[in-house]
């Protein structure tokens, strides 16, 4: 049971880590990539770092990857709110719709 | 399945590296930069499991460390021009 719901975890890790590299290759303007990036790479890494902690027996290797899971649920908020106020006060422009 | 999500991540950062490469601003470049550092932490971890030695989760967590510091200071860089910047200044002028 645990190693379905590993395999589950990951799976859905791979799912969102995907799908924010494609948003990141394919959204038009420096925001929305940083949206894409930013929400995957939190959630992804979150069911990546759980499906191995239910894989592994060593309490060692669970401490590990807790603190792995947590150091990342911090800094990759925090890196992608310093990425989008320096974008904001370096000038950059999100790419809004035209009005008529 | 393990291996599945080393071939995803391989791949996934090739798709960020492609952003970093094309990436219009330097914005673009640096998020490109943090995103490909993340997945690499990522990698490590996976990679340790898939090779059956977890002691690669140590450089893994070295990895995340040096990682977002190094994101904080390459944007500190590029907005104060002095990594010894005390940093008060853009509230004032840009608001």
């Amino acid at each position: 049971m645990p190693d379905i719901l590993a395999d589950l975890l990951l799976g859905i890790g791979i799912l969102f880590t995907l799908a924010g590299s494609l948003g990141m290759l394919r959204f038009p303007d420096f925001y929305t990539r940083l949206h894409a990036a930013g929400v995957t790479e939190t959630l992804g890494m979150i069911a990546i770092v759980t499906g191995l902690m239910l894989k592994t027996e060593s309490s060692g290797t669970l401490v590990r990857l807790v603190f792995i899971g947590v150091f990342m649920l911090v800094t990759v908020p925090i890196a992608s709110h310093a990425l989008a106020k320096a974008a904001r006060h370096g000038g950059v422009r999100p790419a809004l719709r035209e009005e008529e | 399945m393990i291996a599945a999500a080393a071939v995803v991540l391989v791949v996934s950062m090739a798709m960020v590296l492609v952003r970093a490469l094309r990436g219009p601003t330097l914005y673009d470049r640096i998020l490109a930069a943090n995103h490909m550092g993340s997945s690499a932490v990522l990698l490590i971890a996976v990679y340790g499991f898939f090779d059956g030695r977890p002691e690669f989760l140590d450089i893994a967590l070295a990895y995340a460390l040096i990682n977002f510091i190094a994101t904080i200071a390459v944007l500190k860089y590029f907005a104060y021009g002095d990594l010894g910047a005390a940093g008060v200044r853009e509230e004032r002028n840009d608001a």
